[in-house]
């Protein structure tokens, strides 16, 4: 992407600034190259995984994960975002976006991928010298290794930093013995090399380090049942005296949960974008099945009900992808922009995701709760069939739940998003104070009569969007106001700012993409994506209304509350859209295709 | 030793077939096209071969600007260079003509394509080929070995399998299990890239064939199913309402 001429945006800042179409990337903008690589990687997935995926579950077999594991390597599926001097493919990391998108209709598959190429691997790429480099990417990249990612323990989860796994200096200096239990670790059984994270003597921040499997002392219990992903190996890992050499520390002592931190941002947004696949997939069951399925003696998909589900599924999982992909290209773009000004290349790999944390846990959050919805749909479309065994639908809503679990459990970054944000603006690195005091003058002036010319595309769209952002500025700068340090612990309210932070970004996201693509395609080829990103914009502020009234409820009481009910009201006042309609022109689009057919 | 594998550019096998202009176009609207799915079986073969014996490997459409993607496609499987002859492909002559000028100037040993396209699904182009050049043409070849200049081939024959050898040059016109499907590698898909696609103007506009209208089939009618206890139900309802007794 043409980065000259692109105006760039800091991470969060998309609540106080305006955003051109223009400046985003969309998922139709893929070169003819990256779909080709989807398209490797959806082939992959049909050959070797879907018909499979009865056995991977069962855990009957234990060559064939391992297996196919390697032959995902033989295809390079593993080296995505490994550079090429270190034996990868040295893609773009929106190219890696778009290859755990795909990847994401594997099932469980999707995890054993996520694991290693993720949190696995990119530790040692991003934080490792160029010995450790050197002597593990090679292996990682080509799935000669397999990695997992040891950071949970039974009492430590979304506490990471509060683990007691120990590692103690040997008396010659040489090694350090590791002790200590972790937990849920994804690969566990066939993993060649582990990610551990302990404390050294009685530090209170963790220290990384790269522990072969052949270094001793590991244990492991049986593989956990799970209520879903269950042909992922998922075991407790043990550390009995296991001798890690010194020189397999990672980065420097005390900086391990820094490391931790940072791996989940990319793990995030990677996750946000992971999965993608499953919904096309399940939405594209829904419409077969739909299709298929006879009641009254008529297919149920001439129904509204089952067209509303269907059309809902797509607009929910059109507005992942416009999010995922829009901040994929922008933390790609600062990525470039970093470099360029001469940072090492893993530095400014870091310092653009850093950047762009508040969208990652967005797009972990958003994905998560999408993916959950459209299986939840998907079930329901196939009535008493969704609820068997027999039927792929009992599998993908049990596979999606841990979503919303791993890489930081959803309420974790919720808290995260708005204390991000806050702790900038305090920082003063975002303007997020003027802009409050803008629209706190705002509610007690008269109101603005000013029209919008709405001849434009997405014209009255764009001010609903506007708008939104002063709800935002208003709740969260009064809230910061009444709750000061206090905020923190009122998690209720710091979940209600970001679910409007989430929907806000969300439906900016498909309302720009689909401008985009208008320009792009013109519009008559774009009705049904004008008609999905209304759609969303359109319940988007129906949620925002619920989060705003609650936060408020919870900390303006008298004429403070009145008035900002006042504001909320006149920032949520919109045109009313018959998404009955809108939905069914979509569904019956997605019925004609026979699939998701927006991407 | 010199191969050319002659590709189809074809709709997906689940794509939905629909018509245009009165239905006498292919409505492309829609529609994700592939390497058709015999040609895939003879590039697959064609790529084992090249890497056993050391050949080089040329893949060929007959198509419009659209197809450089499938023929790029070719290339990350592991063909060394392309040729589009730029023109739609009217019809089996048609094609036939265009391989048959190029095979001519460039003598490849061994000439393979699938069996037939899946689109219109002729199955002629490689018969014609051979006669146009005069060499032997074989189909459909579900195996084959080269052994110096004899190939060895296995070909499916009603009720069975015929073993078969012919001299080289031939062609082949082949189907699975002739070898595995391959998926092109991420690191072969970057190279793709910088791999020669030659674009040639086609050399002929000879065709035998013109297609007037096209006809979808009857939609599928609903299913019965009857118990498997209940065959005089069976039986009554074959003759009477399927009239097939």
């Amino acid at each position: 992407m043409n980065t000259a001429t692109k105006k760039s945006i800091n991470g969060g800042e998309f609540l106080i600034k305006e955003t051109e179409a223009k400046d985003i990337f969309i998922f139709e903008e893929f070169n003819e190259e990256q779909k080709m690589m989807a398209q490797a990687c959806q082939d992959f997935i049909d050959t070797e995984i879907t018909p499979k995926s009865e056995e991977i579950d069962s855990m009957k077999h234990p060559d064939l994960v391992p297996g196919i594991f390697k032959k995902a390597g033989e295809l390079g599926l593993l080296g995505i975002s490994v550079p090429e001097e270190f034996g990868g493919m040295g893609m773009s990391f929106n190219t890696s976006m778009l290859i755990a998108d795909i990847i994401g209709a594997a099932g469980s598959f999707s995890t054993t991928y996520g694991a290693h190429t993720g949190i696995g691997t990119l530790p040692i790429l991003y934080y490792g010298n160029e010995a450790q480099k050197n002597k593990y990417l090679p292996k990682l990249a080509t799935g000669e290794w397999a990695a997992c990612y040891c950071l949970t323990e039974p009492d430590a989860g979304s506490d990471a930093n509060s683990g007691k796994t120990k590692a103690v200096l040997s008396a010659d200096g040489k090694y350090y013995l590791i002790n200590g239990q972790k937990m849920w670790i994804s690969n566990a059984g066939f993993a060649d090399l582990f990610i551990v994270f302990a404390k050294i003597d009685d530090d209170k921040n963790l220290t990384a380090f790269i522990v072969e499997k052949t270094f001793g002392g590991i244990t492991m219990n049986e593989e956990e049942k799970k209520m879903g992903i269950k042909g992922s190996s998922t075991r407790q890992v043990f550390f009995n005296d296991c001798k890690v050499p010194v020189e397999n520390m990672l980065s420097e002592r005390g900086n391990g949960f820094k490391i931790a931190v940072n791996i989940l941002n990319i793990g995030r947004i990677k996750l946000g974008a992971g999965v993608l696949g499953g919904c096309r997939s399940v939405a594209t069951l829904a419409i077969k099945y739909a299709g298929e399925r006879k009641q009254f003696g008529v297919a149920i998909n001439t129904f509204g009900a089952i067209k509303q589900k269907l059309a809902e599924m797509a607009v929910r999982t059109y507005a992942c992808e416009a999010l995922c992909y829009r901040a994929g290209q922008d933390i790609e773009d600062r990525m470039a922009a970093l470099a360029s000004e001469g940072m090492p290349d893993a530095e400014a790999k870091l310092k653009a995701l850093e950047q762009f944390a508040i969208e990652a846990a967005i797009a972990k959050v958003h994905g998560s709760e999408v993916l959950d919805y459209v299986v939840d749909q998907g079930v329901q479309v196939y009535g008493g069939m969704g609820y068997s065994a027999d039927a792929p639908m009992e599998k993908a809503y049990r596979d999606a739940r841990i979503s919303r679990i791993y890489e930081g459990t959803n309420e974790i970054n919720r808290m995260l998003m708005v204390g991000m944000l806050l702790k900038r603006a305090m920082k003063g690195e975002i303007n997020l104070f003027e802009p409050a005091m803008a629209v706190a003058n705002e509610l007690t002036a008269v109101p603005s009569f000013e029209t919008i010319d709405t001849s434009e595309l997405f014209a009255s769209e764009k001010d609903v969007i506007k708008k939104l952002k002063k709800v935002f500025l208003m709740v969260g700068g009064k809230a910061a106001m009444a709750l000061a340090d206090k905020i923190e612990s009122e998690q209720e309210v710091m979940m209600n700012l970001a679910d409007i932070m989430i929907e806000i970004y969300a439906a900016e996201s498909a309302i720009l993409r689909t401008e985009k693509l208008v320009s792009i395609r013109g519009e008559d080829a774009c009705k049904h994506q004008i008609a999905m990103a209304q759609v969303y914009l359109f319940e988007a502020v129906e949620k925002i209304q619920t989060a705003a009234k609650e936060a408020i409820a919870a900390f303006a009481k008298g004429d403070e509350q009145k008035v900002m009910l006042m504001g909320l009201k006149r920032f949520t006042k919109g045109e009313l859209v018959n998404t009955k309609e809108l939905r069914r022109q979509v569904a019956d689009y997605m019925i004609e295709k026979g699939k998701y057919p927006f991407s | 030793m010199k191969i050319l594998v002659c590709i189809t550019h074809v709709p997906d096998t689940t794509s939905k077939i629909q018509f245009t202009e009165n239905n006498t176009k292919f409505d492309k609207n829609g529609v994700q096209f592939i390497i058709g799915p015999y040609d895939d079986y003879a590039l697959a073969r064609a790529v084992e071969l090249k890497e056993q014996l050391g050949a080089s490997l040329t893949v060929l459409n007959v198509g419009e600007a659209e197809t450089e993607p499938t023929l790029r496609k070719a290339l990350a499987i592991g063909a060394d260079d392309a040729i589009r002859i730029n023109a739609f492909p009217k019809d089996s002559l048609f094609v036939a003509n265009q391989i048959a000028a190029i095979a001519k100037q460039n003598n490849y040993d061994l000439i393979m394509m699938g069996r037939e396209s899946i689109d219109f699904n002729g199955g002629m182009v490689h018969g014609m080929v051979g006669e146009m050049l005069g060499i032997p043409s074989i189909s459909p070849v579900m195996k084959l070995e080269i052994d110096g200049d004899t190939v060895k081939m296995a070909r499916e024959i009603e009720g069975g399998k015929e073993y078969l050898e012919a001299k080289l040059p031939l062609i082949a016109g082949c189907q699975e299990p002739i070898a595995e499907w391959k998926i092109p590698n991420m690191r072969g898909i970057m190279s793709a890239r910088t791999k020669p696609l030659q674009v040639l103007e086609p050399v002929s506009d000879e065709t035998a064939t013109n297609v007037t209208t096209y006809q979808l089939p009857p939609a599928k009618g609903a299913v019965k199913l009857i118990d498997k206890d209940n065959v005089a139900e069976l039986v009554k309802l074959l003759k009477n309402e399927a009239k097939v007794l």
